[in-house]
């Protein structure tokens, strides 16, 4: 019995566990894009791929919006709940702001001349778009999520101390940032 | 089974857990609303997904019977089509795009939306907190949201079948560049699109259930139920869960950039093409990376389909056998097997789309390699009935006409499966025989023989057996004598698709033939109509069920009440001491589950 106590610590909530069953399943979607990408980069007729510089300031919003949501774990873990609706709130600009500097990243290409879709367009750079938007879409789901996470903290009457919705969002988004980086080295390596 | 396994540290935790979240639900008032429409019990969301499912197959069956009426006499002409479609059906024989629209979704329909969402959905919906004991599944939320998400796929798809230039008309595996070109055809203009919208709802819906399903069975196993307690049942539709939950998201891939290519006029499909003088300015697609995408779930998909008919077969046989189930680890293996080998066979769709041969041997080495874990489970099967007590429920007729269909439907995937045959046999009605037989009827049997006997525990009544035993005998012959000519008229070469071979020398002397499937089919179909009705009548009218376990079976779900409500036990979760295959031992006809060890058990 008391080894059934010691355990239950231990054992992973089963909301938390699902959400990383769902995020293998992400990882599939994304594996299949990828694997396409690599199909379709061995055959003729492949432009090669140049990566916009400001990839690189929301590759750093996204990494520090990492760090942010972990603070506002910790703060919430410590019931510290000013600081956790603040780094909460901050996390979820640095989701926007990610989200916009992608968007002014793909204008860009519109500057250079480089047709992304419709006639002229190269798969290569309609491989980007899709792939990046489809991870833009993620991106946009846990913002939204941390958005109702920060309205129902503000306008919750009673002190709710259940750590568990932010440890999955918060999971969900590691997994986000951490998707960004391994697209960002892809397409980086795979140009 | 394992005996010394009986305090997993999990278990216990699990049903403390539960009772703090769902001691209290049976007590308060529910209105319409909150218990039969917007409802988070697993039950009622599993009646959803299979009173949903049997809409979708009265529709999907009856475009059957449709183009069955165009193959069967195509020289005649049927006025009231003309009436009941207008220009689909000019002057009462049914036009070509029509035809492809009916086989599409014919496909699309029982593929997807009955032999997926309506087996899958309700029986893992139904069974899964029943037989591992647990108050209901691991979110609720999610799992009301997967039945509307796929309600709302059920509209999308539904409402694509009255626009004005129809339905998608390439195939269920609408393969571009036809399905890619508004211009290629009536069905890839606004229907296209309408498809593919509501698969990717369908997908969504699918993988809110899978993960739940899986993270259930992992997390909210009652004290006592170790993996290796769980009904085979539960296996079962734990693997048919993994299999979605890797293998849509590809097909979501897939169907994205496919809008891309519809919508965006991007090339990751379509290469230099011309429609009707027209030069496309697209260049370098791949239509094989399609096939790609789409075979990485498509051939998982036919497993989908067919574990949880598999699972629910292996319980009812051995309920009804009065006798262990022969082999469970060989059982659970060979699941195991099958889903890991399910991958790994894609491309065995695509030997004649230019695969590299070199490529190809590798797959047919591993599609033939799936022959191993199919012959493990008919022969465990086999020898469950063998000098077993059987009581032939109509359930349990069920359950053996599916081991039938399996048998005799799996030894023409050896035919298919080999690259070299594949060059004559492709395309032709042998591989629809195959994949009828095999996925389509097998799993349909599996899911009829779930119906039967989980219908007591659904509506606390029994469906009519007078009615049920015509539905049997008539859907088991009846589907030999559609499905084995077939197999006949596919050696010699008769293709699919075409939707008249009368000016075709080499095969209109099948015309005979057809018109004889075509007649059974209408038959068929007629009593599938009879099993509705009885469906329908018994929830209401059916004999009432006086006990609560009436098959006299070991697994959870039958010490619960006759009509459990949202809780699934009025007390306590009961506690698991033993595997669920305990029948006939030591003198005892079934020993529940829930019952100790005793001293002087023998092993089994």
């Amino acid at each position: 019995m008391i080894q059934a106590v010691s355990d239950q610590k231990k054992r992973m909530h089963p909301h938390k566990f699902t959400m990383w069953v769902a995020i293998g399943s992400i990882l599939m979607m994304f594996a299949g894009m990828t694997s396409a990408y690599i199909v379709k980069r061995s055959q003729a007729g492949w432009m090669m791929i140049e990566i916009p510089g400001i990839f690189w300031f929301s590759t750093l919003a996204i990494l520090l919006s990492s760090a942010t949501v972990y603070l506002s774990l910790r703060s919430l873990k410590q019931r510290e709940m000013k600081a956790y609706r603040r780094w909460l709130g901050i996390t979820a600009i640095f989701g926007v702001l990610f989200l916009a500097l992608q968007i002014a990243g793909f204008k860009e290409f519109a500057e250079r001349d480089i047709r992304i879709v419709g006639a002229g367009s190269n798969a290569s750079y309609s491989f980007l778009v899709a792939i990046s938007g489809l991870h833009g879409l993620h991106v946009l789901g846990g913002v939204v999520a941390l958005v109702v996470m920060a309205i129902m903290a503000v306008r919750s009457s009673t002190r709710n101390y259940n750590t568990v919705p932010l440890e999955v969002v918060a999971t969900y988004w590691h997994f986000v940032d951490l998707l960004w980086i391994y697209l960002f080295i892809f397409f980086n390596w795979m140009k | 089974m394992s005996t010394e396994t009986v305090s997993h540290a999990h278990d216990a935790t699990s049903t403390s857990h539960s009772h703090e979240e769902h001691g209290h639900d049976h007590h308060h008032e529910e209105s319409f609303l909150t218990k039969y429409v917007f409802t988070t019990d697993h039950k009622m969301i599993g009646k959803q997904f299979l009173i949903t499912g049997i809409i979708w197959a009265i529709i999907g069956g009856l475009f059957s019977v449709l183009f069955r009426l165009q193959l069967g006499y195509p020289d005649s002409t049927f006025p009231i089509l003309e009436d009941l479609f207008g220009k689909w059906a000019a002057g009462g024989r049914i036009s070509n795009e029509f035809y492809y629209a009916l086989v599409t979704m014919h496909g699309t329909i029982l593929v997807f939306f009955v032999l997926t969402a309506g087996l899958s959905g309700t029986f893992a919906n139904i069974l899964i907190p029943l037989q591992i004991g647990a108050r209901d599944m691991a979110s609720g939320f999610l799992n009301m949201l997967s039945y509307w998400f796929f309600f709302l796929a059920s509209v999308v798809m539904f409402a694509s079948l009255f626009i004005q230039t129809g339905p998608a008309s390439g195939g269920w595996t609408i393969y571009p560049p036809l399905s890619a070109l508004g211009q290629a055809s009536e069905g890839s203009k606004l229907g296209m699109d309408f498809w593919l919208i509501s698969m990717a709802l369908f997908i969504v819906s699918s993988l809110l259930g899978g993960l739940n399903y899986i993270s259930t069975i992992l997390n909210l196993r009652t004290k006592g139920m170790s993996m290796t307690r769980m009904p085979l049942t539960m296996w079962a539709i734990f693997f048919t869960a993994v299999l979605g939950v890797l293998s849509f998201p590809v097909l979501l891939s897939g169907a994205v950039l496919l809008l891309f290519d519809r919508n965006l006029g991007t090339s990751f499909y379509l290469s230099e093409i011309v429609v009707k003088g027209e030069i496309l300015p697209n260049e370098g697609g791949s239509a094989i990376l399609f096939q790609h995408l789409f075979w990485f779930l498509g051939h998982p998909e036919v497993y989908i389909i067919l574990l949880p008919a598999m699972g629910m077969v292996s319980e009812i046989l051995s309920v009804n056998s009065r006798k262990p189930i022969f082999g469970y680890l060989a059982m659970v293996g060979s699941l195991f097997a099958i889903a890991i080998l399910a991958f790994l066979v894609w491309a065995h769709h695509m030997f004649v789309t230019g695969l590299n041969p070199f490529l190809g041997a590798f797959f047919v080495l591993l599609t033939l390699l799936i022959a191993v874990p199919s012959a493990i489970k008919v022969f465990n099967w086999l020898t469950t009935l063998w000098k077993g007590n059987i009581r032939f429920t109509p359930g349990m007729l069920f359950a053996i006409g599916f081991v039938s269909l399996f048998i005799s439907g799996g030894l023409t995937g050896i035919f298919l499966g080999n690259s070299t045959l594949d060059i004559h046999l492709h395309d032709t009605y042998f591989v629809v025989a195959h994949f009828h037989i095999v996925m389509g009827v097998a799993s349909f049997f599996g899911m009829f023989a779930g119906v039967y006997h989980w219908f007591p525990k659904m509506y606390g009544r029994y469906l009519n057996n007078t009615m049920a035993y015509i539905h049997f005998w008539v859907t088991l012959i009846g589907a030999y004598l559609i499905f084995w000519p077939m197999h006949y008229s596919g050696l010699a070469g008769m293709p699919r698709r075409y939707t008249d071979w009368s000016n075709w020398q080499s095969f209109n002397q099948f015309q005979g033939m057809n018109s004889f499937i075509s007649t059974v089919a209408m038959i068929v179909f007629a009593v599938q109509l009879l099993f509705v009705f009885n469906f329908f009548y018994s929830i209401f009218k059916g004999r009432k069920v006086q006990s609560e376990n009436p098959w006299g079976a070991n697994t959870l779900e039958w010490t619960t009440p006759i009509n459990p409500g949202h809780g699934n036990w009025p007390g306590d979760i009961p506690e698991v001491h033993r595997w669920p295959y305990d029948y006939g031992k030591d003198g005892r006809d079934f020993i529940p589950q829930t019952e100790p060890i005793g001293a002087n058990e023998s092993k089994h």
